[in-house]
């Protein structure tokens, strides 16, 4: 069973239609933390405010999640699911993230080498620095376009799987064995994207 | 890098995919589901369906056009048209659009762009404006009236300060549509564009004129636009995206190829 975790932060429709458009069978969406310790996968969409989150912890959806992730259970983070993984956000500096990886989302900068950057980043950008081990980017080539929507972002490190250039590099995907999550939309980003969630599938 | 984005506008009355020239003279150019699929293979980056009668006849959008349209379309849709609610909003949401587009709606009630936005996030939130020019205005471009209601009634707002007030109250992009070069082929408003790209933060949609891949350049060029809109220089086999696209990047504009 694959658990897609609402927490009331925008539309999981596209989400769930790729996933089963993909072949997935048993697919749930839940705010049950008996559902996330009991699937075979876990994804966190999610592309409102960070503050929503807190919902998370309030249902005991953060508890079950580091349980289930610390059993190796395999976890998609979309977007704002992707910045939950960091200790916080400076859009919610209030509510906590998961802190499984180190760092904190920062929004971009409004200006970026003396040049007015808009936000949000909007539109189809391209993945860099792919790295060679990830299991959630296999088949996927430097420079392959796929569809953002954000005004925060995830510092680079050792985790990034990926970068994307905008006011600087961010992190596009992270990935630490069964942990991952992608700021960029899979589901919204045509072949591309549908080759991130079939590999995740796959795991 | 960020890619300027072109974008397929699918045009609704009664479920099927209409043309005019400047909101007017319509003719058939078929289903939307078909069409939205075709311009998804052929390269274009987003897709929009408007239920362009929705507002004038007083109808509900189109749900289950929708929900056929959204059906295996993995990039995103937009749609607009009769969208009154935050109720009305999720309600196509739920059918498979990613955002909606709201026009007279917004201006009847500002409150409903960020009652969406609180819901679903900004960023499915698109505020359209159709504009026209003032014609006999000292500034002509700066003082360019919204219209609402498909065109046919004119609202004494300026363009440039609705949308600024749409981005204050949450909006995530503006689809500004020139009703001065609709559906001519003859270029966008790239003068309009600019002066409302450069008055805001948010990604700027620019719409009405295109007929070629140099007016896509000049509007991403000179008008400062984000995305371009497209209706008819896309049916009726006029070209497709991907050659588009080609042309347009052949120009300096990033575009995403191969797509």
């Amino acid at each position: 069973m694959i658990a897609i975790i609402d927490y009331k932060a925008g539309n999981l429709t596209s989400v769930v239609k790729a996933l089963r458009f993909l072949g997935a069978k048993d697919v749930v969406v839940t705010q049950s933390p008996q559902d996330v310790l009991r699937a075979d996968k876990i994804v966190l969409p999610g592309v409102g405010h960070f503050r929503s989150t807190q919902l998370l912890e309030d249902l005991g959806l953060t508890k079950a999640t580091r349980e289930a992730v610390r059993t190796d259970t395999p976890f998609l983070g979309i977007c704002v699911g992707l910045q939950w993984l960091y200790a916080g956000s400076t859009e919610a500096p209030e509510a906590a993230g998961l802190g499984h990886f180190a760092g904190e989302c920062e929004r971009f900068p409004a200006t970026f080498e003396g040049h007015d950057l808009k936000s949000p980043h909007v539109g189809w950008n391209s993945l860099e620095n792919i790295r060679a081990d990830s299991r959630l980017l296999a088949g996927i080539g430097p420079g392959s376009f796929v569809y953002y929507t954000h005004s925060w972002r995830a510092p680079v490190s050792a985790d990034t799987a990926a970068a994307t250039m905008y006011g600087g590099a961010f992190t596009a995907a992270v990935e630490r064995d069964n942990v991952m999550g992608v700021q960029f939309h899979p589901e919204k980003s045509a072949e591309t994207g549908l080759q991130v969630l079939k590999n995740f599938l796959a795991l | 890098m960020l890619t300027k984005r072109i974008i397929a506008c699918l045009d609704v009355r009664g479920g099927r995919v209409v043309k005019g020239v400047q909101f007017v003279d319509i003719v058939d150019a078929g289903d939307p589901a078909e069409l939205a699929h075709r311009h998804a293979r052929g390269g274009a980056d987003e897709i929009v369906l408007l239920d362009i009668t929705a507002t004038h006849e007083g109808r509900g959008t189109l749900l289950e056009t929708v929900k056929r349209t959204a059906s295996e379309l993995f990039v995103p849709f937009t749609v607009g048209g009769g969208i009154r609610s935050a109720e009305d909003a999720a309600a196509v949401f739920d059918a498979g659009a990613d955002k909606v587009s709201i026009n007279s709606s917004a201006i009847a009630r500002p409150e409903l762009i960020g009652e969406i936005g609180a819901s679903f996030g900004a960023q499915a939130v698109i505020v359209a404006i159709d504009a026209r020019r003032m014609k006999g205005a000292s500034d002509p471009v700066g003082e360019a009236e919204v219209f609402v209601s498909g065109g046919r009634k004119p609202t004494g707002l300026r363009v440039i300060d609705w949308a600024k007030e749409a981005e204050q109250r949450g909006a995530g992009e503006i689809l500004l549509t020139s009703m001065d070069t609709d559906g001519v082929r003859g270029g966008f408003d790239c003068e309009l564009t600019r002066r409302v790209s450069e008055a805001v933060q948010i990604p700027v949609i620019a719409s009405g004129g295109a007929g070629s891949a140099a007016h896509f350049a000049e509007v991403f060029l000179v008008g400062k636009a984000d995305a371009a809109l497209a209706a008819s220089i896309f049916h009726f086999g006029v070209t497709d995206s991907r050659a588009l696209k080609a042309e347009v990047a052949a120009a300096g504009i990033p575009m995403r190829l191969p797509c």
